[in-house]
């Protein structure tokens, strides 16, 4: 594959809070193709929502790309005019975001919501938007579409409006969905029903997928690679069979520990993963997961790791980079 | 007076934790500034007797109608050949107290009707409430010329008619609060743990309540100073000889054309003890506010 | 009568440890909708609607269920923290519903509560030692200041917190730390019963295990009962001992944790299991899903008969005309409102 979809260069997001600096995002890469779902999985503060923003461009006003490259079908997004980019997002690329019930706006009927990018960018009178928004609700899944175009926001269940989200981030038929915790919201039974949507969408038209979520059930459901984030880097990347089969980072591995699971059958106590999720304005030196890990080493705490190639996928850690593995063994802390 | 300001500062305030005065006095000059004037009206008050160069109801006919900036006159004497200074110094004695009362009747009136109608609620909260826009339906200056005129013109009954009409801002302010603190976990955590209504207003409702109500409070300062002086102005509050500013303007009125001095003298006064209390209540509310603090 | 409710007719006097310690039987608890600007009560939120339910000593009971089933408000109705409309509450076989406020402020000291939102149940303007000593405080357990401020050290210590803590503040702390003061609390009274509402569903994964094991150990020190109130069946799954299902209002499965995963009776059961996702992309992948059509049912309105069937792929016309009972099917301790059980 020549040319990635989206790709990602050492890109770096920095927030300017009255505190003081947060690099949010510190030099992450990555690439997305046409037609595969990657998931970026990481808890608060890990960066993962501040690198769907950089992508979309959509920073907050403390916040800002300072260095780094975001190619999207070759162009590079972090030179482009805010105009320009207002082309892409709504066309090329679409995003849907965590909160359905506040990503709606309650003064107009939902329809005219959904077609609105149609209007903008393909220039389509309201009329034959609102017909492209039936077209999409049937598409989503939403019954009875007729009636509910004509509805508003409150009306709508957490589920449906997800699905109208994602029905209006479809209209334009984009290349790139990005989906920032989308059914963190909403039920259990209700969510199973939205990444059904999702999967299925993905494999008819070719889209690809970007779902950030911390839930690693649903990374292991639906996304066919899987990016692991902690303290605004990338620490661990690859296939998601072969990062569940044997994680070569001590956080993922942990992750995966402590995590009740549905189809264990122990009651042992779950592997804890000791201390608190980094502050970002006080990280430490070295690694950053160092303070937190139970196979530390002297050298983790003086040199920060790269991201290197072990066992078939990225991890950025000395130990497992060294040829330990992490596989079987018990809490080594 | 608006509750509106000091509203919609308490949602965020509410969960604001204990604020030390040298915190807040170190990122709000503002509040430094507000808080010294007003510091400096209260000692004026308390001290005038000891700083008046002059007695302030000593009639001197001879020395009437002395502009500012005479000899032993700073800011000139009035009709009788009383010294203007002394009596804007001594009227500060009447003006600040009234004001005080006044705003502590409101409040702990106020208060307690706010805090029984927003926690115990149903009946309690129905027939407070309506008690509450009866108040509210009077313009609340009309209100207190009503009140004392009912009650006899004196400053006593003054201090009263300008508290009674204060109670209606708190009782709304405060029940707005308890109603919003009600539904807090923490409320419902102490109540599962055994907790007297008694206790849960006095240690957990009333301790959050704080923040809004300074802010109230330093407002509320600054209405009653007004309408202590325009009750004083329409001579139904401080009476002759006591010296006070809003009577002082009364007579200094007639006295516009040629001596303007002598209504101007009390009318500054009066503006600059009112813009201290509202700018303390102001400096305090974005001082409080921990969205603009960040 | 349904088997959670056979053991009645206890009465205080006559209850001893091998009685269940909390029996709850056909709990109601309706909230009116007022509309209009007279406020008149158009209709009821049935957000618990006739519940049978026993705890034993020294178990944890896990309450599951989506949002909108009324699992939170039946924990908070059986603590009378919310009064229930109507049913009977009996803690040690005694009748809370019928206690009046001096006798039920006796009952809390056996009885306590842990929330879900670490940032709103701890007052925000007292410092972690008045937050963990109020309880001392207002039963009196502590004789003098010292004894107190000595019981608050040992309870932080319980928690895994420094006793330095005590002059903090709510605000200076992380979500975890947070909810290990929230859980010190509890644990002031020394209470036998102790209803935990979402505990970690508002904390970040890698601190949920280590406030899950906490309460665990706790558990087990103490002889704690837990009434653990959850979203996650995962979580639940592997703290409890029995798992009660609850779908708009009403228990529609009881069984033990072990049980409830390898042989669920009731559909919804069924199709909860089958939507959590599992970390493992091997398994994940291979499951069979069971994806249901439609929302959750309304509180307010529910459907005639069994409230799940207008999403059960089961449902036959016999659902719709009598509500079925909850040991409609009965495997020895595993009951499930269903005419067409999952089998």
């Amino acid at each position: 594959m020549s040319l990635h979809l989206l790709e990602l260069e050492d890109v770096h997001t920095n927030l300017t809070l009255k505190a003081g600096v947060v690099r949010a995002v510190d030099g992450v890469s990555f690439h997305v193709d046409a037609g595969e779902t990657l998931g970026i999985v990481g808890e608060s503060g890990s960066g993962k929502s501040m690198t769907a923003l950089s992508i979309m461009r959509l920073l907050p006003r403390s916040g800002r790309i300072d260095s780094g490259a975001i190619r999207f079908k070759g162009r590079d997004l972090t030179g482009l005019s805010e105009d320009e980019m207002e082309e892409i997002r709504g066309t090329e690329m679409a995003m849907i975001f965590q909160d359905p019930m506040t990503s709606l706006n309650p003064v107009y009927r939902t329809g005219w919501q959904v077609g609105e990018p149609l209007q903008i960018h393909r220039g389509i009178d309201v009329r034959a938007s609102i017909a492209a928004a039936i077209a999409m609700f049937k598409k989503v899944g939403i019954p009875e579409a007729e009636k509910r175009v004509a509805q508003y926001p409150h009306v709508f269940s957490g589920g449906m409006s997800q699905r109208a989200m994602i029905a209006m981030g479809l209209t334009t038929s984009p290349s790139l969905l990005i989906a920032d915790e989308p059914t963190t919201a909403l039920d259990v039974t209700i969510q199973a029903q939205i990444l059904d949507l999702l999967r299925n969408l993905n494999r008819d038209s070719g889209m690809a997928t970007i779902l950030i979520t911390h839930n690693l059930g649903v990374v292991a459901g639906i996304c066919d690679r899987v990016i692991v984030m902690y303290a605004g880097r990338v620490v661990e990347q690859g296939r998601t069979e072969d990062v569940f089969a044997h994680p070569e980072h001590p956080y993922t591995w942990s992750l995966l520990h402590s995590i009740p699971r549905l189809d264990a059958d122990d009651r042992e106590p779950l592997k804890v993963i000791e201390g608190s999720p980094p502050d970002m304005m006080r990280l430490p030196s070295g690694c950053k997961f160092q303070p937190r890990c139970p196979f530390a080493v002297e050298q983790c705490a003086k040199d920060e790791p790269e991201l290197r190639d072990v066992r078939g996928h990225l991890a950025r850690c000395w130990v497992t980079q060294a040829g330990t593995s992490l596989n079987g063994s018990v809490d080594a802390g | 007076m608006s509750t509106a300001p000091a509203l919609v500062a308490t949602q965020a305030s509410i969960r604001q934790t204990r604020i030390h005065l040298l915190e807040l006095a170190r990122g709000h000059p503002r509040v430094i500034l507000a808080g010294s004037l007003v510091l400096l009206l209260f000692l004026i008050a308390l001290l005038a007797p000891f700083i008046s160069p002059h007695d302030p109801i000593a009639v001197n006919a001879d020395n009437a109608y002395l502009p500012p900036l005479s000899p032993s006159h700073l800011l000139g004497t009035d009709e009788l050949g009383r010294d203007l200074f002394s009596r804007v110094l001594w009227g500060a004695r009447v003006s600040l107290p009234v004001a005080f009362v006044a705003v502590a009747v409101g409040l702990v009136a106020g208060g307690v009707i706010g805090l029984i109608s927003g926690y115990f609620g149903g009946i309690f909260d129905l027939l407070l409430m309506r008690f509450i826009d009866a108040l509210l339906a009077f313009p609340a200056l009309i209100l207190a010329i009503a009140i004392v005129a009912a009650l006899g013109p004196d400053l006593r009954n003054a201090m009263i008619a300008i508290g009674i009409v204060a109670i209606p801002v708190y009782a709304r302010l405060v029940r707005a609060l308890v109603l919003q603190l009600k539904h807090m976990e923490f409320i419902a955590a102490t109540r599962s743990l055994g907790a007297t209504p008694m206790r849960i207003i006095l240690r957990h409702l009333i301790p959050n309540l704080l923040n809004p109500v300074i802010v109230q409070v330093s407002l509320s300062a600054g209405f009653a100073i007004l309408a202590e002086a325009t009750l004083s102005f329409l001579g139904l509050g401080a009476q002759v000889p006591t010296p006070d500013w809003g009577q002082m303007i009364n007579t200094g009125a007639t006295f516009l054309a040629n001596d303007p001095w002598l209504a101007i003298v009390p009318g500054a006064a009066i503006s600059v003890t009112v813009f201290s209390f509202n700018l303390l209540g102001d400096s305090l509310r974005d001082a409080l506010d921990p969205r603009l603090r960040s | 009568m349904p088997a959670e409710a056979v053991a009645s007719g206890l009465s205080a006097s006559t209850w001893s440890a091998a009685d269940p310690l909390v029996e709850v039987r056909r709990l109601s608890t309706w909230f009116p909708v007022r509309s209009g600007v007279l406020t008149r009560t158009v209709g009821q939120v049935r957000a618990v609607d006739g519940v049978d339910l026993t705890i034993r000593q020294g178990e944890t009971l896990g309450l599951v269920g989506e949002s909108g089933c009324g699992k939170s408000t039946l924990g908070r109705s059986i603590l009378r923290l919310i009064e229930p409309t109507s049913g009977e509450v009996r803690f040690k076989g005694q009748d809370m519903l019928r206690m009046g406020p001096a006798a039920m402020r006796r009952m809390r000291r056996d009885m306590a509560m842990i929330f879900q939102d670490p940032f709103g149940s701890l007052d925000p303007r007292q410092t972690v030692g008045d937050i963990v000593g109020e309880p001392l405080e207002i039963h009196h357990l502590a004789r003098t200041r010292r004894q107190r401020q000595e019981r608050v050290r040992e309870l932080l210590d319980l928690v895994g917190l420094a006793p330095s803590f005590v002059d903090r503040y709510p605000h200076e702390f992380s979500g975890g730390q947070r909810q290990r003061v929230g859980i010190a609390r509890a644990l002031a009274v020394d209470p036998t019963f102790i209803v935990c509402d979402e505990p970690v569903s508002a904390l970040d994964v890698s601190i949920q295990a280590q406030i899950i094991n906490l309460l665990e150990r706790l558990q087990e020190k103490f002889n704690l009962t837990y009434l653990f109130i959850a979203h996650d069946l995962s979580v639940v799954k592997h703290i409890s001992d029995r798992i009660a299902v609850m779908y708009v209002g009403k228990v529609v499965e009881v069984s033990s944790a072990r049980e409830l995963y390898q042989s669920p009776q009731h559909p919804y059961t069924g199709s909860l299991l089958s939507a959590i996702p599992i970390p493992d992309p091997t398994v994940e992948r291979g499951r069979e899903r069971i994806i249901l059509k439609g929302d959750v049912a309304s509180p307010v309105n529910p459907p005639s008969g069994c409230r799940f069937r207008t999403r059960c792929f089961k449902a036959q016309p016999r659902c719709a005309e009598l509500e079925p009972p909850l040991d409609t099917v009965r495997l020895g301790d595993h009951l499930a409102a269903c005419y067409f059980p999952l089998g």
